[in-house]
């Protein structure tokens, strides 16, 4: 098979498993909004600025529960070492690993800033568009991550460790593109910084899942 | 390096507090080659396979926290000094040494929930890896931040320009800072070495 071919058929195999079992979404869904609910009453007065800040928190957040689950599949059944001696490049699992975690946060984000513009107002085209690039950056470097930890003991605790710092300079972008005047350096940074961690993930994945 | 932080002149403005300087900088200085060499070796393991970079590449690391909270205590101490305040937000470096700083804690957690071997020796490397890419980007982050973050005016460092004898002492402390970092890595490196063949030595006993 061919390389997007590969990449096509895992990415559907994890599709398909949340459409039959649907564990993932809707939690994902339920904590997103409890989350912006949650900053409603943490913030004292009107401040619809400071929400937008913690909206990028929330978003943070839920990535961080799909990439948790990223691999639970994988390590209950075991399936992690099949798929490494599955005859297909390794980055393969990767990028399929990261489009389908990219398509359940973008799911869940339609359903999140829908809830954000009836509690604090309106988002600007800019902010979408960050949302969409943030998503592209956490998901790249975070299922290497998850990969990373998915083997260690602790792997729960583990991973939020090992994911804060790596994805704060999204949070940056993303706070950035949505209040000041100027986005567009923002969106760049974004978008650099997707270009960055997509390679560096391409390229070390492999060494990540060998055994 | 105590020698170049008594002689060195005054600032003239900054008064006895800018002596810190004199220690601050080289250890930031030297605590970011120490990454970049853990950086290196990792590399190498990846590319050759061979384990004893995996050793190499650790050994690095750790020194290099430890220069790297040597670098947040120091410069928190000058933040007191200069501005009144234990820690500062627009200082650029500190910043950036706090998100490092957490960045290579959680590798050693990653190092130590994994189970001693060759899987272990690659995930840490491309991990080690990943903190090179991180500094750049990191540095842009805390950079594009100010603009939201601290909209007033930015604390701009001392003038890089430095006299020569400052420049000496300068020189003087991040050689000696550079030479404190080789012989902890070396040392630290020896003793890993022996406890790992000791461990061998006892398998084999055993």
């Amino acid at each position: 098979m061919s390389y997007v071919g590969d990449v096509a058929a895992l990415a559907r195999k994890d599709l398909l498993l949340e459409l039959r079992g649907r564990e993932t979404v809707p939690a994902m869904v339920v904590f997103a909004v409890g989350a912006l609910v949650v900053f409603r009453f943490a913030l004292p007065g009107e401040q619809s600025e400071a929400a937008k800040g913690l909206l990028w928190v929330a978003i943070l957040f839920t990535a961080l529960l799909a990439l948790t689950r990223a691999f639970a599949a994988e390590r209950d059944q075991g399936l992690l070492d099949a798929l490494v001696l599955a005859p297909c490049d390794r980055s393969a699992i990767w990028l399929a690993k990261a489009v389908a975690t990219i398509a359940f946060l973008v799911l869940v984000e339609v359903f999140a800033l829908a809830a954000f513009w009836l509690f604090f107002g309106g988002l600007g085209v800019a902010a979408l568009a960050a949302v969409a690039l943030a998503d592209v950056g956490l998901c790249a470097a975070g299922v290497l991550l998850a990969a990373m930890a998915v083997g260690g003991r602790a792997r729960e605790l583990l991973l939020p460790v090992l994911f804060l710092p790596v994805a704060l300079p999204v949070l940056v972008g993303g706070v950035g593109a949505t209040v000041t005047d100027d986005p567009a350096r923002y969106l760049g940074f974004l978008a650099l910084y997707d270009a960055v961690f997509a390679i560096l993930a391409w390229a070390g994945f492999e060494y990540v899942v060998t055994e | 390096m105590a020698l170049g932080l008594l002689w060195a002149p005054e600032d003239a403005d900054q008064g006895p507090s800018q002596r810190i300087f004199y220690l601050h900088v080289p250890v930031a200085l030297t605590a970011y080659a120490l990454f970049g060499w853990g950086a290196w070796k990792a590399l190498r393991l990846l590319w050759t396979g061979r384990e004893p970079y995996d050793l190499e590449s650790y050994t690095a690391v750790h020194v290099g926290v430890i220069f790297g909270l040597l670098t947040l205590v120091t410069g928190s101490i000058w933040a007191r000094a200069s501005w009144g305040t234990w820690w500062e937000w627009s200082d650029r470096q500190l910043v950036l040494f706090l998100i490092l700083f957490l960045f290579y804690s959680a590798y050693f957690m990653l190092r130590y929930s994994l189970d001693p071997g060759p899987a272990r020796a690659r995930i840490s490397a491309v991990y080690a890896l990943m903190g090179v890419v991180l500094v750049p980007v990191s540095f842009l982050a805390v950079r594009l931040a100010e603009n939201f973050v601290h909209p007033g005016p930015i604390v701009t460092r001392t003038d890089p320009q430095l006299p020569g004898e400052m420049l000496l002492a300068f020189v003087v402390c991040l050689a000696g800072a550079a030479a404190l970092a080789a012989t902890l890595y070396l040392n630290e490196l020896a003793g890993k070495r022996l406890d790992a063949r000791l461990r061998e030595l006892r398998e084999a006993l055993g």
